[in-house]
């Protein structure tokens, strides 16, 4: 057989199904690859691989014994901040550098029932903040199509591993574009699933109202898995939706014809660089030619995403923050008292981190709160009404994923402005109430990739899902 | 909004960090700019506006208050920066008198 890394993962499936080959080999050919290559990218910050091997070898007893899952001895990674029992969970942070959690995620119990293979836990920016990547305290993943550029963030370990034939599928985590926005700067598919679908028990908080667990694959379908495999309810998650699973894969059919698309006018602005821009068109044009129809769409309050935006999510990160305090985890830094101790202990935080604790402090302070706080939830309420009557018109909303394709390693570090600019696109839907993803659509003329995202309302994947099936299917774009 | 050198260490100090100097200025820029940038919420007339707090329209959700163990002791303590025993060892909160 071929490069077993080279396969994607519904092909993998199929050839462990036929019995061509098994996820000990699977496994291992992941592992060399790791071993050959991650020294340049630094996609991942742990390997787990005497554990990956044993569960290899496990879920091939299983198959021998007749079980037939979607992901069982599929070969995946876990973005860092999602908690693995007895495997370090670092968050990108010093303050967690040595965190063994006492528990497993609910996806990664999910995962684990599967009989999936856990290869090891991807780099990501610290505590999730950013959109490169580079805000990790201890590597610098770089992006597999050009490795001067940034694989964006801050999922951007498990994009890269992806991306580069290290793993088969990964999960990561989307605040405000952390799935998407690097599952195009690395040419995947990459899910937000509507918040409170896939459980955040045992996943690390940073804007617990904004977060939501999402997967990367290198298809349509192998993204479609991994989701299937972790949405579902869970007790331990109070914004755990208790709705059933629908059959995500069955609705891949392929057949958007009479699909009501909306092109919304505040998106296709200035700054958008002209290949991405001829990119999404021509992306929209294979939407019609497939039977979609195109109606222009506004969303008159996107100007005031970003912005409102960044007041909750960094007052939310204040709060949750707070827990690193020396006390029960993590590494302690002892000061002449205790306050002392709290301040030298929290210098471990990275200065995006700072920032963004500070900026929180700020928005929720006494004097502060109504003008800062108070007025971003206000309108975060006409940020999602402008969704939710557009789809009321339309099943699917179209965009660029971001503006930018991958830019280089350094560029934005030092403007957090323009660094925050690059989810411009993606965050307005974590203010909101539905899902989106990104999916490939062309190259620019650097041979970057580009992504298209499709946004749908409150519980409909299935619907944006399919739709990038029918474009994947009709562009073999994404291969 | 131009933010003082005061007012961020006042703000660093809510938020239990300890800043340099360098940082308090860095920040002290860096934040001013990110405020400008939110002063565009100021154009909305919001008096009628209800805020958002969450993306989904759960309410109180409850479950039976029954004790479960979830988690290994042992495992939880071995995180921990200073033990006495079984139990965390911290710095002293209250002076005696």
């Amino acid at each position: 057989m071929t490069d077993l890394t080279q396969l994607s993962l519904t092909e993998l499936w199929h050839a462990l199904q036929q019995g061509e080959t098994t996820s000990v080999a699977a496994t291992e050919a992941s592992l060399a690859r790791i071993a050959a290559v991650d020294n340049d990218l630094r996609s991942y910050l742990t390997v787990t691989d005497e554990m990956a091997l044993e569960q290899a070898a496990a879920a091939d007893r299983r198959r021998a014994n007749g079980e037939d899952g979607l992901l069982l001895g599929i070969p995946v990674a876990i973005k860092d901040i999602i908690c693995t029992h007895g495997v370090a969970t670092t968050a990108g942070s010093q303050i967690l550098a040595d965190f063994i959690p006492p528990y497993d995620a609910f996806v990664v119990e999910k995962l684990k029932e599967a009989g999936a293979v856990i290869l090891g836990k991807t780099n990501t920016d610290e505590f999730a903040m950013g959109s490169s990547t580079e805000n990790s305290a201890f590597v610098t993943t770089r992006n597999p199509w050009d490795l001067a550029r940034v694989p964006g963030g801050s999922s951007g370990g498990s994009a890269a591993a992806v991306a580069a034939g290290l793993a088969y599928g990964a999960l990561g985590t989307d605040t405000g574009g952390s799935v998407r926005q690097p599952a195009s700067f690395c040419g995947l598919v990459g899910l937000r699933p509507t918040y409170g679908r896939v459980s955040r028990w045992g996943v690390i908080a940073f804007a617990s109202s904004l977060d939501q667990v999402g997967s990367f694959g290198r298809t349509v379908a192998d993204c479609t898995t991994l989701f299937q495999l972790v949405a579902g309810h869970d007790k331990r998650d109070s914004t755990s939706l208790n709705v059933p699973v629908p059959d995500y894969l069955g609705a891949l059919t392929g057949d958007i014809r009479g699909l009501r698309v909306g092109v919304p006018e505040e998106y296709f602005i200035d700054g958008i660089e002209p290949d991405v821009a001829a990119a999404v068109q021509a992306a929209l044009d294979k939407l019609a030619e497939l039977g979609a129809i195109l109606q222009p769409i506004s969303l008159p309050h996107t100007r005031y995403a970003l912005p409102v935006y960044y007041l909750i999510a960094p007052a939310e990160a204040s709060a949750n923050l707070a827990r690193y305090d020396g006390v029960r985890y993590g590494p302690r830094l002892e000061g002449d008292d205790l306050l002392d101790s709290y301040k030298k202990t929290r210098s471990l935080f990275g200065p995006e981190v700072k920032r963004r604790i500070m900026l929180g402090t700020y928005a929720l302070s006494a004097g502060y709160y109504d003008a800062y706080y108070g007025r971003a939830l206000k309108v975060r309420h006409l940020i999602t009404q402008d969704f939710q009557r557009a789809f009321q018109e339309v099943d699917v909303i179209t965009t660029p994923t971001s503006p930018t394709t991958a830019f280089k390693l350094g560029e934005r570090a030092d403007d957090p402005l323009s660094m925050y600019l690059a989810d411009i696109f993606t965050l307005p839907l974590n203010l909101s109430t539905g899902c989106g993803l990104s999916v490939p659509c062309g190259f620019d003329r650097q041979g970057l990739p580009i992504g298209l995202q499709l946004i749908g309302d409150s519980l409909q994947e299935a619907t944006i899902l399919n739709t990038a099936y029918a474009y994947e299917q009709a562009t073999k774009q994404g291969q | 909004m131009s933010l003082t050198h005061d007012e961020v260490n006042a703000i660093a100090h809510l938020a239990r960090l300890a800043l340099t100097d360098a940082e308090v200025e860095q920040y002290r820029q860096q934040l001013s700019a990110i405020l400008d940038y939110a002063d565009r919420l100021n154009e909305l007339d919001l008096t009628a506006v209800p805020a958002t707090v969450s993306a989904t329209n759960l309410r109180n959700v409850l479950r039976p208050d029954q004790a479960e163990v979830i988690f290994d002791q042992a495992d939880l303590l071995f995180n921990a920066p200073q033990l006495v025993g079984d139990q965390f060892l911290i710095q002293t909160t209250l002076e005696d008198g």
